[in-house]
């Protein structure tokens, strides 16, 4: 198999998991796609590094793009985005997408669901137990 | 020095998000065993991954520029922390933000 094929895998899987199995249905909540633009952001800034550097590097027969396995990639084209291989954003949403929904269907199976992050929210009934002292 | 270029990046990301923790108040270090229960699925979904990549050849390792430590026979140490790492900045971000946002996303 290929990179982008193992991708859409991993991503068809974790999207199922999402929806289906554990039913946190992240996907459809607009806190996880504004968290996942800055989690992107920072992706394309470490793993530029990773792979500009030639730290981490590709044969070219799993990839869209061309041979980079011994020089310097193009910062955009030739299947390469901020050095990485495009394919790379479908290794990363996978692995998020896997990370947040079995930390909320954690959650809502009630282990440490509280304290929530931050100060009580505003529909947080006042006087109740909010896990802070 | 050069062979801690892997490893220098991984330490970026760690102090890059950890402030959210004590700042913002993500609260996901302190939610510790929901953490590490999030966390074991993760490394092994992404270990399988890295395992038919590794051994297929689609991707490597520079050896000057990493540690040369390899784990359970093909798993370079750096891959196992990023698989760590990466995902606690995630949930670091996802708590954050959703501790300014003060949304419902489902596990109130």
């Amino acid at each position: 198999m290929t990179y982008i094929q193992i991708g859409i895998i991993y991503c068809t899987l974790a999207i199922i998991l999402d929806l289906y199995v554990l039913r946190t249905k992240v996907i459809t909540k607009k806190l996880f796609w504004l968290s996942y633009v800055i989690v992107l952001f920072f992706q394309f800034i470490t793993n530029g590094i990773l792979t500009r550097f030639l730290i981490v590097r590709y044969n070219d027969f799993a990839l869209i793009g061309g041979d980079y396995s011994n020089r310097v990639p193009p910062m955009i084209g030739d299947g390469r985005l901020f050095f990485a291989p495009v394919e790379d954003v479908f290794f990363g949403f996978s692995m998020i997408l896997f990370t947040i929904s079995i930390w909320l269907f954690l959650g809502k199976k009630n282990i440490q669901k509280k304290p929530f992050s931050g100060p009580p929210p505003k529909w947080w009934p006042k006087g109740h137990w909010y896990g802070t002292k | 020095m050069l062979k801690f270029s892997y490893i220098a990046v991984l330490i970026f990301i760690f102090f890059g998000t950890v402030w959210l923790e004590i700042i913002l108040k993500a609260r996901v270090y302190q939610k510790l065993k929901r953490l590490i229960l999030t966390i074991i699925p993760v490394v092994i979904l992404m270990v399988i991954w890295d395992y038919y990549a590794i051994i297929n050849n689609h991707w490597f390792f520079d050896p000057e520029k990493t540690t040369g430590v390899i784990l359970i026979g093909f798993l370079p140490l750096e891959e196992l922390l990023f698989f760590i790492i990466v995902p606690i900045a995630s949930l670091l971000s996802f708590e954050a933000v959703r501790s300014i946002k003060k949304e419902k996303v489902g596990d109130e």
